[in-house]
């Protein structure tokens, strides 16, 4: 039986204190040595940073298995605090805000059997999460890539990650064109 | 979009009042009540592009998003959590410090569904409220009302086979902000929640029935369909109250967004 939806509303100013958790960006095991660090700044339409962004992210581990892990949040029993993933299991789920100058990062491993890392943004002011993907371009055959082969080079340019060193992808995301900067393309799977 | 008055500022010295705000939200109800009239589509999700909520003029892209029609898609699978991320307590918001936080005891359950009407088990549930005088335990809330040291607000709990949900919290409080001159959120409880696939993301804001602050407030009408936004608020049900103990509120949760177990049984 089809079901009506409950409606999105923003996330609002105040989650910070519930929502991310220690070690959120620390999806690789801590000192795997294929590890990669995806990083960037979230703008919006003024070409200012958004302090109060909350991005999640999701992929496939390294042998392409897509069923996750639990533990991301692995808890201790005793205290309550985060205590980190435990290294064994790839979860495959980040979470992280922006800091007071708009800027996250993660660590994790290259996703297998698909070029891309899935993003889901948050931000106060924002009314419904926005989805979009970042593609390593080691990985990446955008001619190959129907979503990405069917974007004018200007639009498809904003899903792929830019090597900055060995190892470090940047990687903003443009919640709105600021008159000067390309806006960064967001989906929608329905 | 391009006709937006400006976001008022101290600097700039002209209030932006209530009733500014009132108009624009009943004109842009009447748009979409006129667009639904004229064949477009029913809308369950807010407009991002919502002037009268000033912080999102801002922070909505202008380009269409991009379909993804991709069987293949890594978002039709989604993250997962289990008993190690959760504690025996954090279903509880009134057992988390060592006395009593101040309010109206309440219990909150309901069940997290799919468009399809399937239950979404053992999926992680995220909630965090202001306390009873309506002030969060966040910093940056300047709103002087008193913090409660009893309460920090914020539970998690992973749903059963049913897709139930289930937490004991307090009322929290209705609070100003600063949208425009005298705004005030009615009385909610964030809701973030996760389906079995990453499409399904979603986070929302539970509110309590009869509040008088629905009208005023840019953030709930948003939603500018009536059903929608009725479906936002929770009811009262009095068999989930425990005498001389809690008043019990419902609220079932439909998660859009497809599936890769929908898309299978789709094809
Ligand atoms: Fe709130």
């Amino acid at each position: 039986m089809t079901q009506q939806p409950t409606a999105s509303q923003t996330v609002g100013p105040f989650y910070g204190y519930a929502l991310p958790f220690a070690g959120g960006g620390d999806i690789a095991p801590a000192g795997h040595p294929g590890t990669v660090t995806v990083h960037g700044r979230v703008f919006d339409g003024a070409g200012r940073p958004v302090p109060d962004a909350m991005l999640e992210f999701w992929q496939p581990a390294a042998d392409g298995s897509r069923a996750g892990a639990p533990g991301s949040l692995r808890r201790d029993q005793v205290t309550g605090a985060v205590i980190g993933r435990h290294g064994l299991d790839f979860t495959g789920f980040g979470r992280v805000s922006t800091d007071a100058d708009g800027h996250y990062a993660i660590r994790t491993l290259p996703p297998g059997g698909a070029p891309y890392i899935s993003v889901c943004v948050f931000a106060r002011g924002l009314l419904h999460h926005l989805f979009t993907r970042v593609y390593l371009p080691e990985l990446t055959d955008p001619a190959a890539e129907p979503l990405l082969s069917a974007l004018p080079a200007h639009r498809r340019a904003t899903l792929i990650a830019v090597p900055e060193r060995e190892k470090v992808y940047g990687f903003d995301i443009r919640l709105q064109h600021d008159g000067a900067h390309e806006e960064t393309v967001f989906l929608a799977f329905d | 979009m391009t006709t937006l008055p400006q976001t008022p500022s101290p600097e700039q010295g002209t209030p932006l009042t209530q009733e500014v705000i009132s108009a624009e939200i009943a004109q842009a109800r009447q748009a979409y009540v006129k667009a639904v009239e004229g064949g477009a589509p029913r809308r369950d999700h807010p407009d991002r592009a919502y002037p009268p909520y000033r912080s999102s003029v801002l922070r909505y892209p202008r380009q269409p998003l991009v379909d993804v029609r991709d069987p293949e898609a890594v978002e039709l699978s989604g993250p997962v959590f289990g008993v190690t991320d959760v504690t025996d307590v954090d279903w509880d918001l009134t057992r988390q410090h060592h006395g009593e936080p101040l309010g109206e005891r309440i219990h909150v359950t309901g069940r997290v569904l799919d468009r399809d009407g399937r239950p979404v088990r053992g999926q992680l549930v995220e909630i965090w409220q202001a306390n009873a005088s309506g002030r969060y335990a966040h910093q940056r809330d300047q709103h002087p009302a008193p913090l409660d040291p009893n309460f920090t607000g914020f539970g998690r709990c992973l749903t059963d086979d049913e897709g139930r949900y289930s937490f004991t919290t307090i009322k929290p409080g209705p609070y100003p902000w600063r949208n425009h001159v005298n705004a005030w959120r009615p009385a909610h409880i964030h809701f973030s929640l996760f389906g079995t696939a990453f499409t399904q993301r979603l986070v929302t804001q539970m509110y309590f029935p009869g509040d008088p602050l629905f009208p005023y407030d840019p953030i709930m009408q948003s939603v500018t369909d009536d059903a929608a936004r009725e479906r936002l608020v929770a009811y009262y049900d009095h068999d989930l109250s425990t005498p001389e103990w809690s008043l019990g509120y419902r609220w079932d949760i439909i998660l859009s967004g497809p599936s890769a177990t929908w898309i299978e049984e789709s094809r």
